[in-house]
C-alpha cells in the first residue's frame, strides 16, 4: 500500500512542476486584481483548478453574484464530471465511498490523464499519492506568485500576469493547429468574446465565458461529432 | 459581498461536479452528441478566457499585443507551457521599458 502510495507521488512529480508555473501565474493575476495573498492560496487550495479559478477570480473583482459564479464553475468545469464518470470505471474494490469522497476532489485534466493510461485498477493509496504531489505544486505556485505580485515593481507584475494567457495559448494552439474541428471551435469561442466583450458590454466576464463556451462547443458537437476514437486520444 | 462566500460557493460547486459522478453513476455516456460537447468544451473556454482579456493584461494594448504575438508564435512551434508564459511575459516587459525609455 505504501508502496502505491510512493509510485503513485512519482507519478504526480510532472504534473506538480507543470502546475507550479501556471499556479504561480495565477497568484500574480489574483493580486493584480487585488485580492490579498491568503485569498488566492485559498481559492487554490480549495478548488484545484486553473480555468475555473481565472474565471472565479474574475467575477469577484467584479463583484458578481453567486449564482453567475456557480453557473460558470459548471460550466467551465463540467468536464470534470465526464472525467469522474470515466474514472469510476476504474477502481478498485477497495475503493470505498469515503475514498470516492476525497479522491473526488482531486480530479484534474492532467491527474485524470494519467490515471487512465494505468493498465491496472486504480487502488486509493495510489490515487492520494497521485493527488498529493500536483496539490503541493499547485498550492506552493500560487503562494509564490501571491508574495511575487505583491513585492515585484507593478511593471514586471503586469507583464507576469500575461503568462496565464500564454500558458491557456500554448494548451489550445498545437492540438488546434493539428486538427480542423478544434481550431473551428477555439476561433468560434475567441470571435463570440470578442464580439461580446464589445458590443455587448452588460454580459459580464463570467457569463461571457459559459455563453461562448456553450455555443461554441454545441456548434463543435452539431457540425463535426466526435467518435469513441477521438475522445480517447483528446484532452487536454 | 464577502470573498469567503465567493471562495466556499466556487469550491462547493467545483467540488459536487467532481465528486458527485465518481459517487453516484455507474456505466457510460451513450450520447455521442454529448460526448462531443464535453469533448470542446476545454478548448472552448480556455479560448473565451484569452481573447480578448490577454490584449489588455498588462493594462496597457500595445505591450500586451506584443505579448500576445509572442506566445503565438513559441506556441506554433510547441514549445513548452513554461516557455511560451515567460517569453510573453518578456516581450511584454521589453516593450513597456522600451515605451518608458521613449516617453
Amino acid at each position: 500500500m505504501k508502496k502505491e502510495f510512493v509510485k503513485g507521488m512519482r507519478h504526480g512529480i510532472p504534473i506538480m512542476l507543470g502546475y507550479l508555473s501556471v499556479s504561480f501565474g495565477f497568484g500574480v493575476l489574483c493580486i493584480q486584481q487585488n485580492l490579498s495573498i491568503l485569498a488566492a492560496v485559498g481559492i487554490s487550495v480549495t478548488n484545484l483548478t486553473s480555468a475555473g479559478q481565472v474565471a472565479g477570480v474574475e467575477i469577484i473583482a467584479a463583484g458578481g453574484s453567486l449564482l453567475e459564479m456557480i453557473l460558470c464553475q459548471l460550466v467551465i468545469n463540467l468536464r470534470y464530471s465526464l472525467m469522474s464518470l470515466s474514472l469510476s470505471q476504474k477502481l478498485d474494490p477497495s475503493f470505498n465511498i469515503m475514498h470516492r469522497l476525497f479522491v473526488g476532489f482531486g480530479v484534474t485534466d492532467e491527474i485524470f490523464a494519467v490515471a487512465s493510461s494505468q493498465s491496472e485498477p486504480l487502488k486509493p493509496s495510489y490515487m492520494y499519492g497521485l493527488i498529493l504531489t500536483p496539490f503541493i505544486g499547485w498550492s506552493t505556485g500560487t503562494l509564490l506568485g501571491a508574495i511575487a505580485g505583491d513585492i515585484m515593481p507593478p511593471m514586471v507584475t503586469a507583464a507576469l500576469s500575461l503568462m496565464l494567457y500564454g500558458m491557456f495559448i500554448a494548451i489550445i494552439l498545437p492540438p488546434a493547429r493539428k486538427d480542423r474541428k478544434v481550431l473551428f471551435v477555439v476561433l468560434i469561442a475567441a470571435a463570440l468574446s470578442i464580439v461580446i466583450r464589445f458590443c455587448l458590454p452588460m454580459i459580464s466576464s463570467g457569463f461571457s465565458v459559459i455563453i461562448c463556451a456553450l455555443v461554441a462547443s454545441v456548434v463543435g458537437a452539431l457540425f463535426f461529432p466526435i467518435s469513441e476514437q477521438e475522445r480517447g486520444e483528446g484532452g487536454t | 459581498m464577502s470573498i469567503v462566500a465567493y471562495i466556499a460557493v466556487m469550491a462547493i460547486t467545483t467540488y459536487l461536479i467532481r465528486v458527485i459522478p465518481f459517487v453516484a453513476v455507474r456505466g457510460k455516456i451513450k450520447s455521442r452528441f454529448l460526448n462531443s460537447v464535453l469533448y470542446y468544451i476545454p478548448y472552448a473556454v480556455l479560448s473565451a478566457m484569452t481573447f480578448p482579456a490577454i490584449f489588455f493584461a498588462t493594462g496597457d494594448v500595445v505591450s500586451s499585443s506584443v505579448g500576445t504575438i509572442a506566445a503565438l508564435v513559441m506556441a506554433f512551434f510547441d514549445l513548452p507551457l513554461i516557455v511560451v508564459a515567460l517569453s510573453s511575459s518578456a516581450a511584454a516587459l521589453i516593450t513597456s521599458l522600451i515605451m518608458n525609455a521613449i516617453h
